[in-house]
């Protein structure tokens, strides 16, 4: 299981607001460690789904070019104060990680 | 804990009333344009050809990156009806840098950080109503970021 999701998640007016951010080394397999010369391997995520209600409202395909510690933000109607927004992850590796938040 | 992709999405999807939208159904990540090594390779796999701008499409992004390990990015749409947005670094070793499948319920706004390797050409493309629209910028990047 990778570190938990970050999330902030709130509404302004009809529109619900999400800021994510995934704790993740997105080793683009393209590094070399300092110490050994070697190339690190490729470990990154890429898939992510964003589930309101239990309804997936986003899903996001990640290549190596995405950041380390990604940080994601979206958007969508329908949501409001007190409900909540799920995230999940899975990376190349076949590790996952999920978070939680409730909209305010 | 080790999880195929494949149940990973599924799994999302069983869990969610997104039997309404039969699209979802059958989202799957385009491995074959995220192993494109050359951006053209990636218009056709994902587009058919090389995407035609659209002033309804914005991309917020620098015009010069200091540190090409974290480029921030905003691509919006003022269309309806927004199915995706990819974004493609050009120059990139492997140039597409994320494909977003949005909702019937999404504004048509994604922001991402990304990593760029050299300057380079930097293209958003969106799906809506079954059309692409795009839009593209250079940016020039002061420290490469592709060791990152």
């Amino acid at each position: 299981m990778g570190k938990p999701i970050k999330i902030r998640a709130r509404v302004k007016g009809d529109i619900a607001e999400v800021k994510a951010l995934m704790p993740h080394d997105m080793e683009s397999g393209r590094r070399r460690d300092v110490e050994t010369d070697e190339i690190v391997p490729a470990h990154y995520i890429t898939d992510v789904v964003a589930e309101h209600n239990g309804e997936v409202v986003l899903t996001a395909y990640w290549g190596t070019a995405v950041s380390k510690n990604p940080y994601l933000a979206f958007s969508f109607k329908g949501a409001v104060a007190g409900d909540t927004i799920k995230i999940r992850w899975l990376d190349n590796f076949g590790d996952n990680s999920e978070g939680e938040a409730v909209f305010k | 804990m080790k999880i195929d992709r494949r149940f990973f999405v599924q799994g999302a999807l069983a869990f969610s009333t997104v039997l309404a939208f039969p699209r979802l159904l059958f989202a799957a990540r385009p491995d074959t344009a995220f192993d494109a090594t050359d951006a053209d390779a990636v218009y056709k796999e994902l587009f058919g050809e090389v995407p035609v701008d659209s002033d309804r499409v914005k991309m917020k992004l620098p015009d010069i990156a200091e540190n090409g390990a974290v480029v921030p990015v905003t691509v919006s749409a003022d269309l309806d009806n927004v199915e995706s947005i990819s974004i493609v670094v050009e120059n990139n070793p492997t140039p597409l840098a994320a494909e977003f499948k949005l909702s019937p319920r999404s504004e048509a706004v994604v922001s991402v950080r990304i990593k760029m390797g050299e300057s380079s050409p930097v293209r958003a493309i969106v799906k809506a109503d079954g059309k692409y629209y795009s839009t593209g910028k250079e940016v020039k990047v002061t420290i490469g970021g592709c060791g990152g």
